[in-house]
């Protein structure tokens, strides 16, 4: 059926078919698997909280770990210290030198002891110190931790665990303190890719990831933990484009002092929207809900998802969202080529393209190496995301 | 005690007003502190080793022109016997040697650890043996002759005569150097003035840092003296693989201040276009390879380009051997890359150099989280690989070691390791603060006893070569220098946004060619300036 050659105006209305249609028919509105078991934590009734950035959240949630599993060990460059970004601070003392502690200067060295330590029994949370410096250990990554428990025919497994990466933009960071790496990795089957927006929802789910029974590689955004007095340190050059984001992106959220885990596996519907639907993750969330806000004072309503675990992806709620919306957008900081985007629009194409008022847009970095003074234009910021809200809406129309 | 006038290493306020040191210095940073020596009344140098918790003045010391200026040689210098071994800040102590020996696949191993080259100790005297107080009577001092001073050291110090006699940093150059206003072919002093000159640029560009001015810096305190100490030891046609703190090798070879200030503030001139943060440095006609913050990725890169420049000379014979340098740290040498390049390049016989800049620390990680062998030169005879541990606060014995690598490099077509032995002064860089995990105390007894630039001034003034006042206008000079560096930097724009999506490829891609355009109409709709 060739929508293109019907009017409009009934144009909607096989949409509206087909969508309902698809609501009885699509395989991925089945329950996914990996998420079902755990339900999203009740934050009313988990009590007391503090005000945390995402550092501190993960530091809380670091805390929590090696309080309740004997076995957790977290290792690391400059771990022992409190880490370069904080994220360690005073475990070493709590714990003591055994079980926190430096590592020599070789990412590949610590994903090849972690995944070591995990196959034993033991609990291992590697730091990488910069997600840029997660390549030199992919073959670890990628041909060990990933493959361990399927080349064993299960006898083996390495789901103990966790390597952390700062990730994503923050300014100044130029080529190798920039990178998004998520789609390398998402490119593993095996692996569990998990980004957090926020330190909240940081701390549930790396306490998750830890526990997960699957190698979790998890990478926070940075830009996320930087608070205003860094910000200040910034170049001149660039410093119009940092104010706004001091001004729009709070660093501080109220966390839970409670042990609480959030499902990977399984998106957040962060907005609740009629118009479009946007898919994002980690830091980019910050410059979508900016975009929203823009968008709705021209009327529009964005349903906004934190997709939160990159793989294996929940495409149920985003697919339930496109069904509702008819449009889709995504976004992310990473090169839009093999971006992890591409995957999703694929399968939404695919699970619901008689759905579709509009061709799926992605708003996401050039196919170019992260320059340093160029990174303002380089970035798909909230411009380029109202941009293409307003064009999905008039192409729709 | 008296505070000598080698005056403080700060940037000062200028009298064009163009920098303003007074932000930077509320902030307590290791790499500003002065560089004090003390003197005790009978005339002997001391290295001051005073140990205090007392976080030093942040305020510049004047220095009083007016006083009379002591010079070392206008005392008679108290001979001190050489001391047998020297610690470095978390190694084990090692002895010292001062005997250049490159420890080949041959010989037997260094029993224990290895012993230290050095050649001139903390006094800036040859083998802890002061020059006697009647040279400075003969012309030396008027001529600034090398030729006649090299003569009078090795006459004075025989046991290092070869030394002395091979050392290119004692040598009238042959061209001039267009950076040495006064004495254009001084090997020597080109070198003192430019470990001072990146002294001056580091304090002030880490200070733009800490005003917002760049948006990130490293510094070299404490590190000038194996920097230059080495590159004056290379041929220019060498290939050199930095890691990032290795600024001086480029400046030896003439990169200019205004190139520098180019690439730390982005502009249109910076030769990397602004890709990438400041002290990534490179150049192309200065065989320096542009430096990239993955760690020891440069060790397997100098084995390669090291075999190509083999194969080049053997092709055609008459042609001079070049050879690759490999620049890295004490952390670097963990690195997976470290092991592969080294047995790589013992096993496919690379004439290279691998010159580790042991400074005790990668970032925190002191070395003993980093290694629990006898540092990194212990590895050289596992490989198969001849290698040699040096002073890397003695200009003259990292030159020396240098030389004598690279000549058996050529000879043998094989790799050579060296070690340099020196202290991070500063901090990692000017997102790290390293109170948080050394104390002031270690930073301020190893930079006392360690400076390189103290050490070659010193050496300088017992034959009259340098004096305060040489020493202040020299300072007054390059501080300057770097100030208008800098504002000229500051005050061009930055590099063609069309930049961005250029040397991707060699041609740029159809792809690429419309994602420009987007981003073209997309600034043009909005009105955004670039
Ligand atoms: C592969 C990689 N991992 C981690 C880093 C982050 N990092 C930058 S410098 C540094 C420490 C390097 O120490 P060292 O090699 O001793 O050199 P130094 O800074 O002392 O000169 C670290 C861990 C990096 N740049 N690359
Ligand atoms: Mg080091």
């Amino acid at each position: 059926m060739l929508l293109s050659k019907v009017p409009l105006h009934s144009r909607r209305i096989a949409a509206n078919q087909i969508r309902s249609n698809a609501r009885t028919s699509s395989t991925l509105l089945e329950p996914t698997a990996y998420s079902s078991s755990n339900p999203e934590p009740p934050y009313a009734t988990l009590g007391s909280t503090t005000k945390l950035n995402l550092f501190s959240a993960v530091n809380s949630a670091l805390k929590t770990a090696l309080e309740t599993d004997p076995t957790a060990i977290l290792f690391g460059e400059d771990i022992a210290f409190g880490g370069v970004f904080r994220c360690s601070q005073g475990l070493r003392d709590e714990f003591g030198e055994g079980r926190v502690f430096n590592t020599p200067l070789s990412e590949n060295g610590i994903a090849g002891m972690a995944v070591g330590y995990a196959s034993a029994g033991g609990t291992a949370i590697g730091e990488i110190q910069f997600g840029d410096y997660i390549f030199p250990a992919m073959d670890q990554i990628v041909n060990e931790m990933a493959k361990f428990r399927f080349r064993s025919g299960n006898q083996w497994n390495c789901g103990g665990v966790t390597l952390r990466a700062p990730c994503g933009a923050v300014g100044h960071g130029g080529l190798y303190h920039s990178q998004s790496p998520e789609a390398y990795l998402a490119h593993t089957p095996g692996l569990v890719v998990v980004m957090p927006r926020g330190p909240r929802c940081a701390k549930g789910l790396l306490l998750s990831s830890i526990r997960s029974k699957d190698p979790v590689v998890f990478l926070e955004p940075k830009v996320t933990f930087t608070n205003v007095s860094i910000w200040l340190r910034l170049s001149y050059s660039h410093l119009r484009c940092f104010i706004f984001q001091i001004l729009y992106r709070s660093a501080v959220e109220e966390v839970p002092d409670a042990d609480y885990e959030i499902p990977l596996g399984k998106a957040e519907v962060m907005r609740e929207g009629t118009d479009v639907t946007i898919v994002g993750w980690g830091a980019q969330l910050r410059t979508l809900e900016t975009a929203c806000d823009l968008a709705a004072k021209e009327g529009i309503s964005c349903e906004l998802i934190d997709l939160r675990t990159i793989l294996p992806w929940d495409s149920k709620t985003i697919l339930e969202s496109v069904m509702k919306t008819g449009k889709l957008i995504v976004s992310h900081e990473a090169p839009i080529t093999c971006g992890f985007g591409a995957e999703i629009v694929a399968t939404m194409q695919q699970e619901c393209f008689f759905c579709l008022e509009a061709p799926i847009q992605r708003v996401c970095g050039y196919d170019t190496p992260f320059g340093l003074v160029y990174e303002k234009y380089y970035l798909p910021d909230e411009k380029k995301n109202l941009d293409a809200i307003r064009k999905v809406m008039e192409l729709s129309r | 005690m008296i505070v000598r006038s080698l005056k403080r290493l700060t940037p000062r306020t200028a009298s064009s007003g163009i920098f303003s040191i007074e932000n930077a210095s509320q902030e307590r940073s290791m790499s500003t502190v002065p560089l004090h020596l003390s003197r005790a009344n009978n005339g002997m140098v001391n290295v001051l080793v005073k140990s205090t918790k007392v976080p030093r003045p942040a305020t510049i010391v004047p220095v009083k022109k007016s006083k009379k200026i002591e010079t070392l040689t206008s005392r008679p210098v108290q001979r001190e016997a050489m001391p047998s071994h020297i610690s470095y800040v978390g190694n084990e102590k090692m002895p010292i040697t001062s005997n250049l020996k490159i420890v080949t696949p041959k010989d037997d191993t260094p029993r224990g650890i290895w012993p230290v080259f050095r050649m001139m100790d903390e006094n800036g005297q040859l083998r802890g043996e002061a020059l006697p107080p009647s040279i400075h009577s003969n012309d030396l001092s008027s001529e600034r002759d090398l030729d006649n001073l090299r003569n009078v050291l090795a006459s004075h110090h025989p046991h290092f005569a070869s030394e002395i006699h091979s050392s290119s940093l004692l040598h009238t150059s042959a061209h001039e150097y267009p950076d040495m206003p006064l004495h254009p072919h001084n090997t020597l002093l080109r070198a003192h003035r430019q470990m001072i000159r990146l002294r001056k640029m580091d304090t002030i560009l880490h200070n733009a840092q800490r005003q917002g001015r760049i948006s990130f810096y490293m510094t070299h305190h404490g590190e000038e003296g194996l920097l230059i100490g080495s590159a004056s030891a290379l041929s220019p046609k060498d290939f050199v693989f930095a890691q990032y703190r290795e600024a001086g090798v480029l400046m030896w070879r003439s990169f200019t201040l205004d190139q520098f200030c180019n690439q730390c503030f982005s502009t249109d001139l910076d030769l990397g276009k602004g890709k990438q943060m400041p002290v990534h440095y490179g150049s192309r006609a200065l065989n320096y390879q542009t430096v990239s913050s993955p760690l020891g990725t440069q060790l397997t890169q100098a084995v390669g380009a090291g075999y190509k420049l083999k194969l080049d000379c053997q092709k055609s014979p008459g042609k001079e051997q070049a050879v690759s340098i490999a620049y890295f740290g004490d952390g670097a040498a963990s690195s997976v890359d470290f092991h592969s390049a080294c047995n790589f390049a013992a096993t496919l016989k690379v004439p290279m150099i691998f010159f580790c800049r042991n400074n005790g620390y990668a970032i925190s990680t002191p070395v003993k989280d980093q290694y629990a062998g006898d540092g990194i030169i212990s590895r050289a005879p596992g490989y198969g690989m001849a290698g040699i541990r040096v002073d890397g606060n003695d200009i003259f014995a990292v030159h020396a070691a240098v030389q004598a690598a690279r000549a058996y490099a050529v000879e043998n077509d094989a790799p050579v390791m060296i070690e340099a032995m020196t202290y991070r002064q500063g901090h990692h860089s000017t997102s790290d603060d390293s109170s948080r995990y050394r104390d002031a105390e270690e930073v301020q007894n190893a930079t006392d006893v360690s400076d390189p630039i103290v050490r070659l001034d010193l050496f300088l003034r017992q034959f009259d070569w340098m004096d305060d006042s040489i020493a202040m206008s020299i300072e007054d000079e390059e501080r300057v220098a770097v100030l208008r560096a800098m504002e000229a930097a500051e005050s061009r724009p930055d590099p063609d946004i069309r930049h961005m999506f250029e040397d991707v490829y060699h041609e740029k891609p159809p792809h690429l060619i419309k994602q420009e355009e987007v981003l073209m109409q997309h600034l043009k709709k909005h009105n955004i300036k670039y």
